[in-house]
């Protein structure tokens, strides 16, 4: 026990002893424990951690729609669906595993409506769906009405009802704990026998005992400088593993989303575009209609905010400067303030303009990380890129990579990944419960991450993390965002490293023991950093460009050597960074040059 | 340009009483009130404390009382509070640290009213359950809640005593009591009619002043009246 400025001291670890434990209360997270609980009965000690209520997860901030081929609009299927996320993803999907989401989704999104989500409805009262970018109908003739939504609030509706469900079915909340390590006693091969979580209320240390663990801890935008991520997105759940010498997959991948708020980089939904509107440049001219002469401004979120980026580079943006303009106005009262009636307040409350009269500013936004911790298809975490698997840890949503999103994630796919997988997790987890060991505690990662606080708390000078994390997140935005090259992502990479150099010396205000978040932004800032490292070294690695990873310097993509996943693995001992590969599970679409 | 920015401080663990500070902060117009105390927290005093997270009125992390009116402090922009601005604690509640509060109690109150759909009936087709968009238009306007704590906390009924439920219980109440694929209305409407539930509100429309979300809440609260009128709970 070390004392801390003679008045506050971390108290000794607390035990928990539980069946399962979900990290992270998205959706994903809040699907899986319900699912246990279903699965395992009401006596069954399932445990949810979270950072945050439950409530104020980031799937709440999810806006136009959950893809699922109902067909009650317009006829679909979802083979379809398969072949667009196939495609949307520029062919580095798994088809195996897209093909389960895609099928998955109708079943899955009835059970939501039997939980109570709030779906807007037809006039004969089924579930309403209506068009988002890069969905299509019969491989690609053109859009496709699909999308299922309540209002433009779908990932509210979906938080809330599973949260809600959950209630029902009391599972066990740990409200406003921040997990830092996992228990894994015998290294990285496993099992998992638990997490470390430190309480924010007291800055006590909890250990949870458990026999199966789910990371669904969501993503991590905050590394770039204009992000529509919660300030809380700061990749926790993939810096840990890779901490204890686990691999991240595909990290190079991460979706910048056309239309983020000029600035402030939340987003205005696609939702927008799936209605009718577009983007102009200083011209006034639709560009989209050069990229993509089919799809327009519903084609496929990396192809627009590269064409954006091209726009600007050609002196194209407003008035000369580094955004363009989202036009809706012609959608008229109704539209806006029916169906996009949050996108509206957005702008009238952000902006001060009106979108029935005045155009919109956006730029492009760090949106979504298609790479993760590796899974198989129920979410059971992979050790390495032959595919062994890390008994008792599991992953969903955005922390994990199934991959079903490939090289760039088509808009609404990541709510329907949180689901299938969030669910398929849980139930896998309550089928293999009764096979997975007893826990044990691993003492020497509770001495780590004692040790870690301990030091961050006793240092009486260093830099202010906010200071390094802002300079993160602009050499990121710079060096390793929409466009990269060779030099960029190698001055990057050094950047990077020199900012984890500084990092081991942090001022940390805050010494005291109560609501500690100034501690929790600091260890926050480590696993940002981890992430930041991962990212630009699978960039750098990859010397073509597909979907969301686009090489100035190698500007074509090469299916001859690159169907392919990276698996990034930074060994504990010696610090040593490695890069291993994966191929791509191809099963019913051969890839074929994209177009939109 | 620069903010001066009182915020009213108090840590249990150091201080006996609350207290103000001031910062001065650069701004500009389009800025947050949330961005302005993340400079505080980041740059000039990493204790100062508070809860955020989605940043854009979303997540309904940080509902506090700013310039005299409960906000969320990312949906208030420096050009409408103007250029001195107070930040303190939402009332009602126990003050944990700064501008942080136990909100447990808002979260049991909410649990009190049980807000989930219950029907464990499914269609015999397997398909979606029915309900007609005037149906589904009922409870859209109290589906939209962010469980913020605004309206509770800016209610007068509620800060004279804990034990009403509060506005914010009341609507999630709502959002289920109205809903055509509900089974449990009358257990709801009976923690409804207890004397700790809706008879309590006074219809001040504080909380309707203070949603960000705009919801008409005292309406749902008189909807629920009605509804318990009509099962002759009254």
């Amino acid at each position: 026990m070390t004392l801390v400025s003679g008045r506050s001291a971390i108290p000794p670890t607390r035990v928990h002893e539980m069946d399962a434990v979900v990290v992270g209360a998205g959706g994903a997270g809040l699907y899986a424990a319900l699912e246990l609980k279903q699965e395992l009965g009401l006596e069954a000690r399932i445990g949810v951690i979270s950072k945050l209520y439950p409530s104020r997860s980031h799937t709440g901030a999810a806006q136009g729609g959950v893809c699922a081929a109902l067909g009650n609009t317009e006829e679909d299927h979802w083979e379809w669906h398969w072949f667009d996320t196939v495609k949307g993803g520029d062919y580095l999907v798994d088809q195996d595993a897209a093909e389960v989401m895609c099928h998955d989704a109708v079943e899955t999104i009835i059970n939501l409506e039997h939980l109570g989500l709030p779906f807007d409805r037809t006039p004969d009262g089924l579930i309403n769906q209506r068009r988002f970018g890069g969905h299509t109908r019969n491989y690609g003739e053109g859009p496709v009405r699909r999308s299922c939504f309540a209002a433009d609030r779908t990932g509210h509706a979906i938080l809330q009802t599973l949260f809600q469900q959950c209630i029902r079915h009391d599972v066990t909340f740990f409200d406003e704990y921040q997990v830092l390590d996992l228990a894994l006693p015998q290294g990285s091969g496993g099992p998992v026998t638990g997490v470390i979580a430190l309480e924010t209320a007291t800055t006590e240390l909890h250990a949870f005992r458990a026999k199966a663990v789910l990371f669904a801890t969501g993503g991590y935008g905050k590394i770039f400088k204009v992000t529509s991520n919660a300030h809380t997105l700061t990749g926790d759940g993939m810096a840990i593993p890779y901490r204890r010498g686990l691999p991240l997959e595909d990290m190079e991948f991460f979706q910048f989303h056309p239309t983020g708020m000029y600035r402030l980089g939340f987003l205005l939904s696609e939702a927008m575009r799936g209605e009718g509107g577009f983007l102009v440049n200083d011209r006034g001219e639709r560009f989209m209609e050069r990229y993509a002469p089919t799809m327009k401004d519903l084609a496929s979120r990396d192809v627009i905010s590269r064409s954006i980026y091209l726009e600007i580079a050609e002196g194209r943006g407003i008035g000369g400067k580094d955004y363009v303009h989202l036009d809706v106005r012609h959608l008229g009262a109704d539209v806006l303030n029916t169906k996009l009636p949050d996108m509206s307040g957005f702008i009238r409350t952000y902006f001060g303009l009106e979108p029935l009269t005045d155009l919109v500013p956006i730029q492009p936004t760090a949106h979504y990380a298609m790479g993760g911790v590796p899974t198989d298809i129920d979410g059971r975490v992979l050790a390495d890129a032959t595919g062994a698997i890390v008994p008792g840890f599991y992953a969903a949503g955005e922390v994990a990579c199934v991959s079903v999103h490939g090289a760039n994630r088509l808009g609404t796919n990541s709510l329907l990944d949180i689901l299938v997988f969030g669910r398929r997790a849980g139930k896998k987890m309550a089928a293999e419960l009764a096979d997975l060991s007893q826990p044990v505690a691993d003492a020497g990662a509770e001495v780590s991450v004692q040790t870690r606080i301990s030091g961050l708390l006793a240092g009486t000078d260093g830099e202010r993390p906010a200071v390094i994390r802002s300079e993160l997140q602009e050499v990121m935005f710079l060096k390793c965002g929409v466009y990269r090259t060779e030099q960029l992502l190698a001055e990057c990479r050094d950047e990077v490293a020199g900012l984890r150099e500084r990092a081991q010396h942090l001022l940390v205000d805050d010494k005291g023991c109560r609501y500690n978040t100034d501690l929790g932004e600091a260890l926050e800032l480590g696993f940002l950093l981890d992430c930041a490292e991962a990212t630009v070294e699978s960039a750098l690695a990859r010397t073509e460009t597909r979907g969301g990873h686009a090489r100035e310097d190698f500007p074509e993509r090469d299916d001859a050597n690159w169907l392919k996943h990276t698996f990034a693995t930074r060994d504990p001992a010696s610090g040593a960074m490695s890069m291993a590969y994966k191929p791509v599970t191809i099963t019913e679409f051969q890839p074929k040059p994209r177009t939109y | 340009m620069d903010v001066q920015l009182r915020i009213r401080r108090y840590n249990p663990e150091a201080d006996d009483e609350p207290h103000w500070e001031e910062y001065t902060v650069p701004a500009e117009p389009n800025d947050r009130v949330l961005d302005l105390l993340h400079h505080v927290k980041w740059y000039q005093d990493g204790t100062l404390t508070f809860r955020r997270s989605c940043a854009h009125g979303v997540c309904g992390s940080d509902a506090m009382l700013i310039n005299g009116r409960n906000r969320l402090a990312c949906e208030y922009l420096v050009k409408d509070a103007g250029p001195q601005i107070t930040v303190e604690a939402i009332r009602g509640m126990a003050v944990l640290k700064d501008l942080l509060v136990d909100m447990e109690p808002f979260w049991e109150s909410y649990r009190q009213v049980k807000p989930f759909l219950v029907n464990d009936e499914i269609p015999v087709d397997g398909k979606e359950r029915r309900q007609s968009p005037a149906d589904r238009d009922r409870f859209e306007d109290t589906s939209r809640c962010i469980l913020c704590a605004a309206c509770t906390t800016a209610c007068p009924v509620f800060w004279a005593d804990q034990s009403y439920v509060g506005p914010a219980a009341i609507v999630n109440a709502h959002r289920f009591i109205v809903d055509s694929r509900d089974t449990a209305k009358e257990e709801r409407l009976q923690i409804m009619a207890d004397p700790d539930g809706v008879w309590r509100c006074r219809t001040t429309f504080n909380c309707v002043e203070a949603c960000p979300r705009d919801i008409k809440i005292t309406r749902a609260i008189l909807e629920v009246t009605a509804e318990i009128g009509k099962a002759g709970l009254r």
